[in-house]
């Protein structure tokens, strides 16, 4: 061994190798550390389509319903409120729904609806996250005189109107979003699943 | 026990540790008042590891249990009640005393060459304490934890293309769950604190390697005398022990009459809606994070969304935590203390101190149009500190820095 002169490039040729292999073994190997703590399995089963009964809802009113853990919104809009909508548009940033992310395809319209008497909308801001407050009231104290009823985020103050539009200067970027849900008869909705296209 | 000594010296480098760290770390004469608080952190430091290990014999990181075994620990359990408390008023008082030896290292330049990595570690530090603070806060499942984890998760949502998957796999549900208050337990319990105490070691073993800076910013290394140690230095022990002894004796005064009289602090170090069990369906009226982070919750407050998405905001809250790694090559002064400064440092420092200040009170307070206006004023001026640094440092007059450290 002691005649043998020491080959260099040979020895940095093997070090490197065998620190880039053990780097790709050791960056491999995290693979299932990090997945681990995505959603389990049963988490992703409690993503489930939940059912409705919208015969509860009396006109006017808020019901909240469950899916994948989220606050769904179930607003029994009267004629007065639906009639207060088309007031809003020039004060909204995306009045015509544009933003596709935002409600299935077949919400697309001026009341973010199937059926325009109900608004079906996850109650979570799209700023961060808090629950807005359902404000239904005309022009309250809080609100100032331009009010005619929506959702107010008590955490951040983003002001959203009754099918869920957000106004201009709120710091939420988008709408509220509309999940994917379909009629399983006049009284009973099931959210979490896309109507058939009609 | 000599022979013990010599016994054990010949196997570990014990002698030799307590020369090196303690009997003949030689630290300049002249520490004032500010340098109490970097032993105060490691103190407070010790009381947060302890008394968290006390309570996670009663806790059960549970959504079902969580809140229920926390005010188990207060009404039932022996002394549980000291223990919470020591340990909610411990985390204030840790980032107290942070801030401070923050501001210290900032007035006298300790983030200076050749202290660039001591500060940097430092800042590391800063950061996992922030985090910890944050899990820590989701484990008694108040109303509170709940939405400050909401807020706080959804940041990582804005993050353009990957946002949402971020903050999918940080929760491990579809919303902050049972799921993510197992996992902020285990972060909270085991995986920060053990990166902390490595950082702490790691902040230590760079200090005693460059040696502290001091109020006049002198390195004392250059002038030794005949035997080899610097002639304004000191041995850290006993001078500097005894010191901090009396920084302890003050400090624990002052800990333990907040401690007994107000833990909760009147709603700064507990939040009221903390005493109400989490509900996802419901968003208390007035949501703001503890005071530590509302500086920072101020100026995400004060970014409007652009380009439909709120990322410039949430951009703008990481830019103001990790500007402070970019602080040591910012600083173009040819001296390191605020002492032989000129007036433009002095104004921007002043600056950036009622801004800090400022943006903290206006992150508690909610949200009208004065008010973030307000918050886009000291906003503006917290980065102007950072950023116009090179400018101000470059352009300022200075005083001559003498050769020997002063007594003042």
């Amino acid at each position: 061994m002691s005649e043998m002169s020491v080959d260099n490039s040979k020895r940095r040729f093997l070090v490197t190798m065998s620190t880039a292999l053990g780097g790709v073994a050791v960056l491999g190997s995290t693979v299932p550390f990090v997945a681990s703590m995505l959603p389990s399995a049963r988490a992703k089963a409690a993503g489930a389509p939940v059912e409705v009964d919208l015969s509860k809802v009396e006109p006017g009113m808020l019901l909240t319903a469950e899916w994948r853990g989220k606050p769904v919104w179930i607003v029994n809009r009267t004629k007065e409120m639906l009639d207060q909508l088309a007031k809003n548009d020039d004060k909204l940033t995306d009045a015509a729904s544009e933003n596709a992310g935002q409600q299935p395809e077949y919400c697309k319209n001026p009341t973010r609806s199937i059926k325009p008497q109900y608004l079906i909308a996850v109650g979570i801001c799209t700023h961060l996250g808090c629950s807005p407050t359902y404000r239904k009231e005309v022009a309250p104290a809080d609100l100032g005189p331009d009010w005619n009823g929506g959702f107010y985020c008590p955490c951040h103050g983003s002001r959203f109107d009754l099918a869920a539009r957000v106004f201009n200067g709120s710091p939420a970027p988008t709408n509220l979003v509309i999940p994917p849900h379909k009629y399983l008869s006049d009284a009973r909705v099931l959210i979490g699943e896309d109507q058939a296209a009609a | 026990m000599q022979k013990l000594l010599t016994w054990v010296d010949e196997r570990f480098p014990l002698t030799a540790t307590y020369k090196a760290h303690l009997a003949e770390y030689y630290a300049p004469k002249n520490f004032n008042f500010w340098y109490f608080f970097g032993s105060l952190a490691l103190l407070v430091l010790v009381l947060q590891i302890v008394t968290g290990i006390f309570l996670t014999i009663h806790y059960k990181p549970d959504a079902a249990m969580a809140f229920a075994s926390v005010e188990y620990i207060m009404r039932d359990v022996d002394w549980g009640w000291l223990m919470r408390y020591l340990h909610s008023t411990g985390a204030s008082a840790f980032f107290i005393v942070v801030y401070l030896h923050m501001f210290r290292g900032l007035i006298y330049g300790s983030h200076r060459q050749p202290r660039e990595l001591l500060w940097i570690f430092g800042v590391l530090i800063y950061l996992v304490l922030m985090g910890e603070a944050f899990f820590g806060y989701l484990l008694p499942w108040g109303q509170m934890s709940y939405w400050g984890a909401q807020v706080i998760v959804n940041l990582f949502a804005a993050v353009p293309f990957i946002g949402e998957d971020l903050s999918l796999w940080i929760r491990g549900d579809y919303v902050v769950s049972d799921a993510t208050l197992n996992r902020f337990f285990a972060f909270h319990v085991i995986a920060f604190p053990l990166v902390l105490l490595g950082l702490v070691a790691a902040h230590l073993v760079a200090l005693h390697e460059v040696g502290s800076n001091n109020p006049d910013g002198i390195e004392i290394k250059k002038l030794k005398g005949a035997d080899g140690h610097p002639l304004d230095g000191i041995p850290f022990h006993p001078y500097y022990t005894v010191k901090d002894v009396l920084g302890v004796v003050v400090f624990l005064i002052v800990f333990c009459a907040i401690l007994f009289f107000a833990p909760e602090m009147g709603g700064y170090f507990i939040e009221a809606n903390n005493f109400i069990p989490a509900d996802p369906y419901k968003t208390p009226e007035h949501i703001a994070p503890v005071w530590y982070f509302t500086p920072y919750y101020a100026i995400l407050r004060a970014v409007p969304p652009m380009f439909g998405s709120q990322f410039p905001g949430v951009a703008a809250m990481g830019i103001a935590v990790l500007i402070f790694f970019a602080l040591p090559w910012l600083d173009k002064s040819p001296v390191k203390s605020v002492r032989y400064r000129g007036p433009k440092f002095k104004i921007a420092l002043a600056v950036f101190v009622v801004s800090f200040i400022a943006l903290g009170i206006l992150g508690v307070l909610p949200v009208t149009p004065l008010y973030t206006w307000l918050s886009r004023l000291f906003s503006v001026g917290f980065f102007a500190f950072f950023f116009l640094m090179p400018w101000y440092t470059r352009n300022d007059t200075y005083k001559a820095v003498p050769e020997r450290v002063t007594d003042k």
